[in-house]
């Protein structure tokens, strides 16, 4: 098969195993019935289609594996066995086995090995307990041939064989040949009905002659058969074919069942009756009499209305059961609505994407050059051309970064399941609180947001909560509470990860501070300060090193990620109530609007959204004290900065002279830098400058102005931080 | 500059032969191995990067990426380039673990691309010169004068950098 072919296997699988997981953490509360069994449909499914997307790839491991938990599965939703928690934790430990299998059969591992295998088995065996089986599932066992059992009430009138049969679409590559099979039928009993199902044919210009895209419907009178010599008629293709046997009078259930596991989209609800064979032809054409009469009522009302009406006309005869007609309307319903998903996205290769905005990012400094020159021109219709393009250049920019934007729901997902294991693990009770998960964000943001914040989850769990004895004694319920939230505040993300735990112990930070020599006796720090001290490396409160945390390693990762994203941790704590933790990331990395200035002969760039304003530096009103400048904004008191001292240039002292002063703010601090010149708005696509100036404090990258030349991207959080701790030298904390 | 390199005979074959791009610094001669080096530029207007270190010149826009300059007289002699009509950049492209980058170095001039014979170089002696030894891979007697050969790996290691900037700032 191709790699083509496998890479959308590969996204689907994940999609899947997602899908997956979440519908088993939903059946946490297994008392609700209705809830459950959705649930457990869902995960059949699930786990139904992984097998057959990893059977067209003959990827042989994860089928054989997925069909002992379908299995399982399909007897739980049978109600032959109960869903208890130990089966729906066997459930979870399969899916994360799955992932690993699919994972493996993807890198081209034909035969499992090793540990994988010993895990492979181990759950094999413990699924086949549930099944009633002791050994490994012998594989001549038919996979998709459902157990049926004769219903004893509820019975439906019908004295046929129902079979549904599908054929898989290599059955003519694989010598089929579909018609015998069911001539063969004729020597068991009498074919009553048959109906061919197309539904499966592609538009024509997908069509793949070679491909077998039918199904049928059969009633079967056979009073003498038994089941299996209807299966062993199909023997030689069940493998690759979904065959559903029902036998005469059967439960009504069954019936329902079929109606939902059948494939076909949009299938007419009277042929589909027809097709189970709950209703018979007589029955089947009063009610489509009775339909045309009212067709002019039909056809001014939606789909919908019409479905329901032809299943009510159905129930007021009484001809079928009210419960078939429901799931019979829920599968239409629900084909629908897939549909109508399908179509509302695009799966586009994540490479094309880069290059787009790569591409605009250079559209845009294009752009930038040419207003340049415009300007020059001073030809009022050039200026207005070059008016409109930048409208739309910008609309451009932002619609192209906008595709890499990403709710980052799917990440917060991913902590139901860490919350659950280690709360449980560490005795403890925990919910997790979600909101904000439409928030959306660049989608590298995404991928590396994931890891820190697994680090801090843990840590809320581990440090913060406490155990339920502990919290009951100090009268908070016994159930902790992690919150993990995520919004947009002024041009950057903001995510907060909040528990109600015991909060961060002062005392103990500084006293194991200062037994490692952080930080000496008698020294005074803020309690940010000492907050912040849990992000330096080797540094662990925990007295005891457990499997989840306490190696001092974690935090200080932490740190370095988020800083690598230009981002900044900030930490809020009450002893006894809780604590927070907010992470502000850049919304995108790529392309910003930025505030040109000067400083001497260098042109700077600072992100526009966190600039509060600009104004001309009255020294009057400023002061000064151990280095540091200070201002009365407005009674407010400013820390600001020369830049040109920062940057070790000539500060511009001559008569007539004006300093600007621009006042940003970020992360609730404020400062103020003063600059030579202000130049205006530039559309800033920003630049990496690379690995050797990766210690480098103050600035984040460069951009190339319109005139080719290159201007520094200031990084304004640690410019803050230099302002704000200058002159503060006892400050330990480096810049953060 | 370019004309010169390009009138230089591509020479293949000799199984022991190096091609070495000489360059002037100081009036001391250099050699660095061609295969690193990606092109030779004018040296054009480097905007400073502030708060680094002397010998980091700063960044220039090569055909819109930004890529840093570093002055190699300042890093090894302690004197900085002088700027003059034959100053060039030299770009280089640097592999660090599984980054790929092109840092450029500044020296006074370019001069040619010759071939050294393997049995030419001596390994570096431990020299009384203000050059660190480290960064020199051997010496090459080429026309009765002295070649200092540099390693690029390790002048152009960004770790070295990186600690050296930290350092210096």
């Amino acid at each position: 098969m191709t790699n083509e072919g496998l890479q959308v296997f590969s996204d689907e699988a994940e999609d899947l195993l997602l899908v997956a997981e979440k519908a088993l953490l939903g059946l946490d509360d297994l008392s609700n019935k209705a809830e459950t069994a959705e649930g457990v449909n869902d995960l059949f499914r699930t786990f139904h289609t992984i097998k057959g997307a990893a059977g067209l790839f003959a990827l042989d491991s994860v089928v054989e594996f997925t069909h002992v938990v379908e299995s399982v599965l399909g007897d739980i939703r049978d109600g032959t066995l109960p869903l208890d928690k130990e089966l729906v934790s066997l459930f979870l430990l399969s899916r994360d086995h799955l992932e690993v299998l699919v994972e493996s059969a993807l890198n081209g591992v034909v035969d499992i090995s090793g540990a994988i295998k010993t895990t492979d088995d181990a759950l094999i065996e413990r699924l086949n307990k549930y099944l009633g089986l002791d050994s490994v599932l012998d594989d001549s066992t038919t996979p998709t041939i459902e157990n049926t059992e004769q219903g004893n009430n509820e019975e439906v009138e019908n004295q046929n064989w129902h079979i549904s049969l599908r054929y898989g679409i290599h059955a003519l590559r694989n010598g089929m040949d579909p018609i015998s099979f069911i001539s063969y039928l004729n020597k068991i009993g009498v074919i009553k009905s048959i109906i061919i199902m197309g539904d499966a044919i592609p538009i024509w210009s997908e069509f793949e002659a070679e491909n077998c895209y039918l199904g049928f419907e059969i009633a079967l009178y056979a009073p003498n058969s038994n089941k299996a010599e209807i299966e062993d008629v199909f023997e030689f293709v069940q493998d690759d074919c979904k065959i559903r046997i029902l036998p005469p009078h059967s439960h009504i259930e069954r019936y329902i069942q079929l109606i939902e596991q059948l494939p076909e989209t949009d299938l007419r609800l009277g042929d589909i009756l027809l097709a189970c064979g709950a209703l018979t032809k007589l029955e089947i054409d009063g009610v489509l009499n009775i339909q045309d009469v009212m067709i002019d009522d039909v056809t001014v009302r939606g789909d919908n209305t019409a479905i329901s009406r032809l299943g009510n006309i159905a129930v007021e005869q009484k001809v079928v059961d009210q419960t078939i007609i429901d799931a019979a309307i829920n599968k239409q319903t629900t084909n629908k609505l897939n549909r109508n998903n399908e179509q509302q996205t695009i799966r586009v290769n994540a490479g094309k994407l880069e290059n787009l905005v790569n591409l605009v990012g250079e559209l845009v400094i294009g752009t930038a050059n040419a207003e340049t020159s415009a300007i020059g021109l001073a030809d009022p219709k050039m200026n207005e051309a070059m008016e409109n393009l930048l409208r739309l250049v910008e609309e451009v920019r932002d619609t192209a970064l906008g595709l890499r934007m990403m709710p980052i729901g799917e990440t917060f997902s991913r902590f139901n399941r860490v919350v659950r294991e280690v709360s449980r693990d560490l005795g403890k009770e925990i919910d997790l609180c979600i909101s904000g998960e439409d928030t959306e964000l660049d989608k590298t943001l995404i991928e590396k947001i994931g890891d820190p914040l697994m680090h801090l989850v843990r840590n809320a769990i581990d440090h913060g909560v406490e155990l339920p004895e502990e919290r009951i004694a100090l009268g908070k319920p016994a159930k902790g509470i992690v919150n993990l939230d995520a919004f947009h505040e002024s041009g950057s993300i903001v995510i907060r990860i909040k528990d109600d735990g015991r909060g961060l112990q002062k005392e103990k930070l500084l006293s194991k501070a200062l037994q490692n020599g952080l930080i000496q006796e008698g020294q005074q720090l803020t309690d940010q300060e000492i907050y912040q001290l849990i992000f330096t490396a080797g540094f662990s409160t925990a007295d005891q090193v457990s499997n989840l945390s306490g190696r001092g390693v974690g935090m200080d990762v932490v740190r370095t990620n988020i800083e690598s994203l230009r981002g900044t941790i900030e930490i809020t704590s009450e002893q006894g109530i809780g604590s927070s933790i907010t992470i502000r990331l850049p919304l995108t990395l790529a392309i910003i609007d930025g505030f040109q200035i000067r400083v001497g002969d260098g042109k700077y760039i600072v992100p526009l959204d966190i600039i509060e304003e600009c104004l001309e530096l009255d020294v009057s009103l400023g002061g000064e004290s151990n280095g540091a400048n200070y201002l009365n904004l407005r009674g407010e008191i400013l820390p600001f900065m020369y830049l040109s001292e920062l940057f070790g240039e000539q500060r511009n002292t001559s008569e007539g002279h004006r300093d600007d002063i621009i006042v940003v703010q970020c992360g609730g601090k404020k400062a103020g830098f003063v600059v030579d010149e202000l130049l205006g708005e530039h559309q800033t696509v920003i630049k990496p400058l690379g690995e050797i100036f990766k210690n480098l404090k103050g600035i984040s990258g460069a951009t190339i102005l319109g005139s080719g030349e290159v201007a520094m991207v200031i990084d304004t959080p640690a410019m803050i931080n230099l302002v704000i701790n200058a002159g503060n030298e006892q400050s330990v904390t480096s810049t953060l | 500059m370019q004309e010169q390199i390009q009138s230089i005979e591509v020479t293949e074959g000799l199984s022991q032969t190096e091609q070495y791009l000489t360059f002037q610094m100081i009036d001391k001669s250099y050699g660095l191995e061609i295969l690193n080096i990606k092109e030779i530029i004018e040296y054009s207007e480097v905007t400073e990067v502030p708060m680094t270190p002397d010998f980091i010149l700063g960044v220039i826009n090569l055909r819109g990426r930004v890529v840093p300059v570093i002055d190699l007289g300042l890093l090894f002699a302690g004197q900085p380039v002088i700027l003059t009509r034959r100053t060039s950049i030299i770009i280089l492209e640097v592999k660090n673990s599984d980054l790929q980058l092109d840092i450029g170095i500044a020296v006074d001039v370019v001069n040619e691309v010759i071939d050294i014979n393997a049995d030419d170089i001596e390994p570096s002696p431990s020299l009384g010169d203000k050059i660190n030894t480290a960064f020199i891979s051997g010496m090459a007697k080429v026309d009765e004068e002295f070649l200092i050969l540099l390693n690029v790996e390790k002048v152009m290691s960004v770790d070295d950098f990186t600690i050296i900037s930290s350092i210096q700032s």
